[in-house]
């Protein structure tokens, strides 16, 4: 068990494991936060689709040798994330259709274009890391970091000051809408920070596992906990507790960052069903 | 003194009509029962009266001290609603949303509101209990609380007792008859019960026949609208 603490310490020494640490707890803590209004909403799927948007952006951005592909990545995602959303609430094509048909075209238009144009000698390589994240521990710059940071606070500042209006919308958007709350308003700006937080925990566990950031928190504390303040509060925290947990798991046994801090949600996600039933049972 | 007139509606959306020349007024005290078949615009009525979707012909006023925010709104039941996590309290507090503005927190007032509310309709005491484990019944009643803390002159409810069983909803419509003749409060109501309807409103308005009906219920029983769409109902 010493040990254990030695290495850790060790690889502590170095900054951009720290500052893997640090990123990687905020984006889980923020994307937690969100997830517990898409999940309610109904819309966890439109998180999905987003990640595929944005891994197409990716792929076209890094072809085309952009230096930061975030200028390129993040203004696509939101546009998508708003035409998602809208076509949500239309009636002439359905919701899940369009999702599934922008997500499966964005994912094939992005494998076809990093295919065809890419210069890199490792397009397989690429394509993965896209996916799935980075193979071994991210390496971030500072303005990563503070990007990260900012967006965090953002989206939790987001959450103090309207929590109530997010309650109010989330179970009822047309009583809401009576009652004089700005609807519309509300959905674009969480789809705007939809967007956002996926481009950022894209980086963390890569384009196909950022749902599981979004939604596994929220669903696992949904099995225990019962009003709407302890299920925020609970999933904030369970997401904080497994995306520390999963990195330093990926540190000390050289695992996948993102696999395994989604195996680690998966695990937590148990734990809460079973004792969910337990108490049900009583 | 009427406090809502409509003129010669026209409702529908994305261009297809599904409700024409629909007028009505409304007084204060009054209790309007909206009849008619499934898909004849009912539901649709009520979000044109609460501005939730746009007209395509015909006016509503309001007028009588009734604004926009005096108006309490009691939808049906979402499906995501029957599974969300939320308490009593949490719910019945989310109608003083209005009253707020841009102020991050509920006040004193606001939490004084909600609680008399609760009271008001016998939920009080189970403020701190999940509201997706109560029953249907306590759950309507929740959401006539959230209704009332949004406003007090006027209520429009959308099928309040559907999926009630018989008791709960003999009750629940006992719960809206107080509302009205004791605290004086406007009520519009969708209902699917004709018997309700005769029973408790002191207004009719039939759409999906034409002629559309709308006047006392006295008249509504001498009307071709209800000869047609019930007399046979009732003598089997």
């Amino acid at each position: 068990m010493k040990d254990v603490f030695l290495t850790l310490a060790d690889y502590f020494s170095y900054s951009f494991i720290r500052y893997a640490l640090v990123v990687g707890v905020l984006i889980a803590l923020s994307s937690s936060l969100l997830g517990v209004i898409l999940v309610l909403k109904r819309f966890s799927f439109i998180g999905d689709g987003l990640s595929h948007v944005a891994f197409g952006a990716t792929a076209v951005a890094s072809v085309a040798g952009l230096s930061n592909n975030m200028l390129v990545v993040l203004p696509v995602t939101v546009a998508a994330a708003v035409v998602l959303l809208r076509t949500g609430q239309s009636t002439k094509i359905k919701g899940d259709a369009a999702v599934a048909m922008i997500s499966v075209g964005a994912l094939a238009v992005g494998y076809l274009v990093m295919n065809t144009f890419s210069m890199s000698s490792n397009v397989s390589g690429d394509v993965c890391s896209t996916l799935f994240g980075s193979v071994a521990i991210l390496t971030l710059s500072k303005l990563d970091v503070w990007l990260c940071v900012g967006m965090s606070a953002a989206v939790i500042i987001f959450f103090i000051l309207f929590r109530n209006k997010i309650f109010a919308v989330t179970f009822d958007e047309s009583f809401a809408a009576t009652a004089g709350v700005g609807v519309k308003g509300f959905n674009l700006a969480v789809a705007v920070i939809t967007a956002m937080i996926i481009v950022l925990a894209m980086n963390l566990v890569g384009s196909l596992l950022v749902s599981a950031l979004v939604i596994f928190p929220a669903l696992s504390s949904m099995r225990v906990f019962k009003t709407f303040k302890s299920v925020i509060i609970s999933s904030a925290l369970i997401s904080v507790v497994c995306a520390a947990l999963g990195i330093l798991c990926s540190v000390l046994l050289s695992t996948p960052v993102g696999s395994t801090v989604v195996a680690v949600n998966i695990l937590a996600f148990l734990a809460f069903f079973c004792i969910g039933f337990v108490m049900k049972r009583r | 003194m009427a406090q809502i007139v409509c003129s010669e509606l026209t409702l529908g959306y994305e261009k297809k009509i599904i409700s024409t020349g629909i007028s009505f007024e409304v007084s204060a005290g009054d209790y309007l029962c909206i009849v008619g078949e499934n898909g004849s615009g009912k539901t649709t009525l009520m979000k044109a009266l609460l501005r939730l979707v746009p007209t395509m012909g015909g006016s509503i006023e309001t007028s009588d001290g009734i604004s926009h925010g005096d108006i309490g709104y009691l939808p049906q039941q979402t499906e995501a609603q029957k599974d969300f996590p939320a308490s009593v309290e949490e719910v019945v507090l989310s109608g003083c949303i209005g009253r707020r503005g841009f102020l991050p927190i509920y006040t004193k007032a606001d939490k004084i509101r909600a609680h008399n509310n609760m009271r008001r309709l016998g939920i009080d005491g189970l403020q701190k209990l999940p509201y997706r484990e109560l029953s249907g019944g306590q759950q309507q009643r929740v959401l006539l609380a959230r209704a009332l803390c949004a406003a007090d002159k006027l209520l429009l409810l959308d099928e309040p007792v559907s999926g009630l069983d018989p008791s709960a909803a003999a009750e629940m419509y006992k719960t809206i008859e107080e509302l009205n003749r004791k605290d004086g409060i406007t009520v519009i109501m969708i209902s699917h019960d004709i018997g309700a309807a005769l029973k408790y409103a002191t207004h009719i308005l039939h759409v999906g026949y034409t002629p559309k009906f709308f006047g006392t219920k006295e008249d509504y029983l001498k009307s071709g609208a209800y000869a047609d769409s019930y007399r046979g109902e009732e003598k089997e």
